[in-house]
């Protein structure tokens, strides 16, 4: 195991892998503000060239956080597909990206791939990789899953659908669902954040979510992103359910923040198999985002993209119906700018597709950073290529509750249409059966929230 | 000569033939007066055109400040959605980036000191540093300011230059003199400009304050760039918990307005005083 190289006449030395990995990142904010970038563009090279020399093995034998204090850590190191590894254990980074990117390899030689590598072999090759190379790496692989749909087929782009509203009310909530409806949005999941994180307040509203979707027949999931224990105690009492929801970090510190264990999410599996109202294999939702273990100081001296790939490990021990990275929801200090969300969105999807998770993607953007709906409509547009599973839908761009901003309704069904895509097939039915879709485009009726008040 | 019947006619037609190419009527007029799309009134209209139920369509409307009934080109956003979606974006954005203006600060009799960033663009990305007085600023306190008040108010940008140039001039008045009337003394006020929360600790530390509390812009929405918070804590000091800060949100126009929280948060200081505690240690009632 080599540290160190001589680049362009000059001699790089780096202390540990962890630094190597930090210092061979793409340039983020998180990582400037932690400490542990590189401090010039020659350096970020250098520290590509050495992670490029380096053995899967090597990476494995370092994880970022030690195995004895993390139960992500041991988790990944533990779950690991030993006769891939075998096989892979010697390949330098370098080998296993070209790899990747070899015409020879297929879709389900990557997968087989995937399951011998760990975390921090996933960031490794992913610091390796140019925008293009990320785009046409994650574009060879679908990841899919399935709950009352499936979702990640060839050739399909799905949205969450997300109704937010300021006060969680429930008429509120229901005007911007059928809004989104109307638009063709909402085949991965009718997925409301909450601002009252109560089980009366969950319950109301996955009562609603409920009777709408069995009323007007719609083949999709439903779900109430309140705190995993509150969505519990809301099953337990009764509340309908197709998926449970945690936001989740790259190491046992940072998923304490955030208030639960993998005790509570084995917890959450077996209720849903009792009580849950999802038919599927796949019933859990977990969300992901770069920086989001600095901000609890949870991300012991690593850089984010690492982390982010530990996220990735912990969620496929799980088989979740749907993972996606709320890429621009955490500010400035995280992502600076466009460049850097785009950079991230793309980084994040490779690496929950390599690391065999059903990813998708809330383009989204805060009004602190240097970011606007043209960026992430760019961003959308880039993964929409790259076969992500899903994009968010909220109206007109504008979440009222969270204030960011996202995808409009509008968004895929220009996507689709520019890409060839689809919904999910089921979905795709049933918009032609309501008359809001007809060969793949909108028909003259959609975009009428009303035609779901009509009365029966 | 047409008579009135005919001419009515003649427009409910020409209504109904704008309507039939998406182009609603309002649009025509709106043209001709410079309209501002982005009044609460024209937000409050709808652009899909043809709705099956109307009615239905206004009620869902009143039910959501979500852009709803919007209707589209194609399957993209009508000019004016997307426009009025950009200038609420805007306004957001230069209420991050633009500055508090001088006289602004003069007029309310502030000096203006600065924390460790150097710019804008330094004060989004580095939170550590937004929360500690420069050296100059240190010296400029240690003269200006009268020392081991009970309290010291100031203000600082935060995330919204907007949010201060709103409520500013309401809420400082009203606070000073209710915590005068309780017989309290109040430090020199002044401004931090590229401050964040946490300043107040190292303000509280050089001034010897019992109570801090910062008037602070935050992060704007679309939906409005005015609305400032307020973060006291008892006994501050550089390091300590964030569970010990005291919040007074949502202080804007439509939200809490200004003067009474003004008042508000000057009963707050009196209870934190004779509390001796504030945050999660400070007992409600």
């Amino acid at each position: 195991m080599t540290l160190f190289t001589v680049l362009s006449g000059k001699t790089f030395t780096f202390s540990s892998i962890k630094d190597v990995l930090a210092k061979a990142s793409e340039k983020k904010s998180g990582d400037i503000l932690a400490g542990i970038a590189a401090a010039s563009d020659l350096e970020r090279v250098a520290a590509k060239v050495v992670l490029s020399r380096l053995t899967v093995r090597d990476l494995r034998e370092n994880p970022v956080v030690p195995y004895e204090d993390d139960e992500v850590t041991r988790l990944n190191q533990d779950s690991l597909d030993m006769t891939v590894y075998q096989e892979i254990s010697g390949w330098s980074i370098a080998q296993v990206r070209e790899y990747i990117l070899d015409y020879k390899t297929t879709e389900a030689d990557i997968k087989r791939l995937g399951r011998g590598l760990t975390a921090e072999t996933v960031a490794g090759v992913c610091k390796l990789m140019s925008n293009l190379d990320l785009i046409y790496a994650a574009n060879k692989v679908r990841v899919m899953a399935t709950c009352n749909t499936t979702i990640g087929r060839r050739g399909t782009l799905a949205t969450r659908l997300q109704p937010n509203h300021s006060t969680d009310s429930v008429e509120g909530i229901t005007a911007s669902l059928f809004e989104g409806l109307s638009y063709g949005s909402g085949d991965a999941l009718l997925g409301l954040n909450p601002v009252n994180d109560t089980v009366s307040s969950l319950t109301e509203v996955l009562k609603r979510f409920d009777e709408i979707k069995n009323r007007f027949e719609i083949p999709t999931q439903i779900c109430v992103l309140g705190h995993i224990t509150t969505q519990i105690e809301a099953v337990k009492r009764g509340a309908p359910t197709d998926l449970i929801f945690q936001s989740i970090a790259g190491s046992q510190k940072g998923n304490t923040a955030f208030g639960f264990s993998t005790d509570t999410v084995r917890e959450a599996l077996s209720l849903l198999k009792e009580k849950g109202t999802g038919k599927g294999e796949n019933v859990l939702y977990f969300e992901t985002g770069q920086g989001s273990e600095l901000s609890s100081d949870a991300h012991y001296g690593a850089d984010q993209v690492t982390m982010e790939a530990r996220c990735y490990a912990f969620a496929r021990e799980f088989h979740p119906f749907m993972v996606n990275t709320v890429v621009g929801f955490i500010g400035p200090e995280y992502l600076y700018d466009s460049k850097q969300v785009i950079r991230a969105g793309l980084e994040d999807h490779f690496m929950g597709k390599l690391s065999g998770v059903p990813m998708g993607c809330d383009c989204c953007y805060t009004n602190h950073m240097l970011a606007d709906q043209n960026d992430i409509e760019n961003l959308s547009l880039l993964l929409a290529s790259a076969g992500v599973n899903y994009i968010l839908g909220v109206p007109a761009g504008d979440d009222i509750m969270l204030n960011y901003q996202t995808n409009a309704y509008h968004d895929a069904a220009a996507l689709r249409e520019v890409l060839g895509l689809h919904p999910i097939w089921e979905f795709e039915k049933w918009l032609e059966k309501m008359g809001i879709m007809e060969n793949g485009r909108l028909t003259a009726k959609a975009g009428d929230p009303t035609i779901f008040t009509q009365r029966r | 000569m047409l008579d009135e019947a005919t001419i009515a006619r003649i427009a409910e037609e020409v209504i109904r033939e704008l309507t039939k190419y998406g182009v609603p009527a309002a649009e025509h007029t709106k043209q001709e007066t410079g309209e501002d799309i982005d009044s609460p009134e024209s937000k409050r209209e709808t652009l899909l055109t043809n709705p099956q139920d109307g009615e239905a369509l206004q009620k869902m409307k009143r039910a959501t400040t979500a852009r709803i009934g919007v209707g589209r080109c194609g399957p993209r956003l009508n000019t004016r959605t997307m426009l009025t979606l950009r200038a609420d974006h805007a306004k957001a954005r230069d209420a991050v980036f633009a500055d508090v203006t001088p006289n602004f600060l003069e007029e309310l009799g502030l000096f203006t000191v600065q924390t460790c960033c150097g710019d804008k663009n330094t004060y989004v990305t580095r939170p550590d540093l937004g929360r500690k007085l420069c050296p100059e600023a240190v010296e400029t306190l240690e003269q200006k300011c009268r020392k081991r008040p009970d309290v010291q108010i100031f203000a600082a940008d935060g995330l919204s230059s907007t949010a201060v140039e709103a409520n500013l001039s309401r809420i400082l008045p009203v606070l000073t003199d209710s915590l005068t009337d309780k017989g309290l003394t109040v430090g020199t006020p002044f401004y931090v400009r590229f401050g964040r929360v946490g300043v107040e600790d190292h303000v509280a530390e050089i001034l010897g304050a019992k109570v801090v509390c910062v008037l602070l812009g935050e992060r704007p929405g679309l939906a409005t760039a005015e609305s400032m918070s307020a973060y006291l804590v008892y006994n501050a000091h550089v390091g300590m918990p964030e569970s010990k800060r005291t919040v007074v949100s949502n202080i804007h126009k439509n939200g809490l307005a200004a003067v009474e929280a003004g008042a508000y948060i000057a009963d707050v200081i009196g209870k934190m005083l004779a509390q001796k505690a504030s945050g999660v240690d400070l007992k409600k009632g």
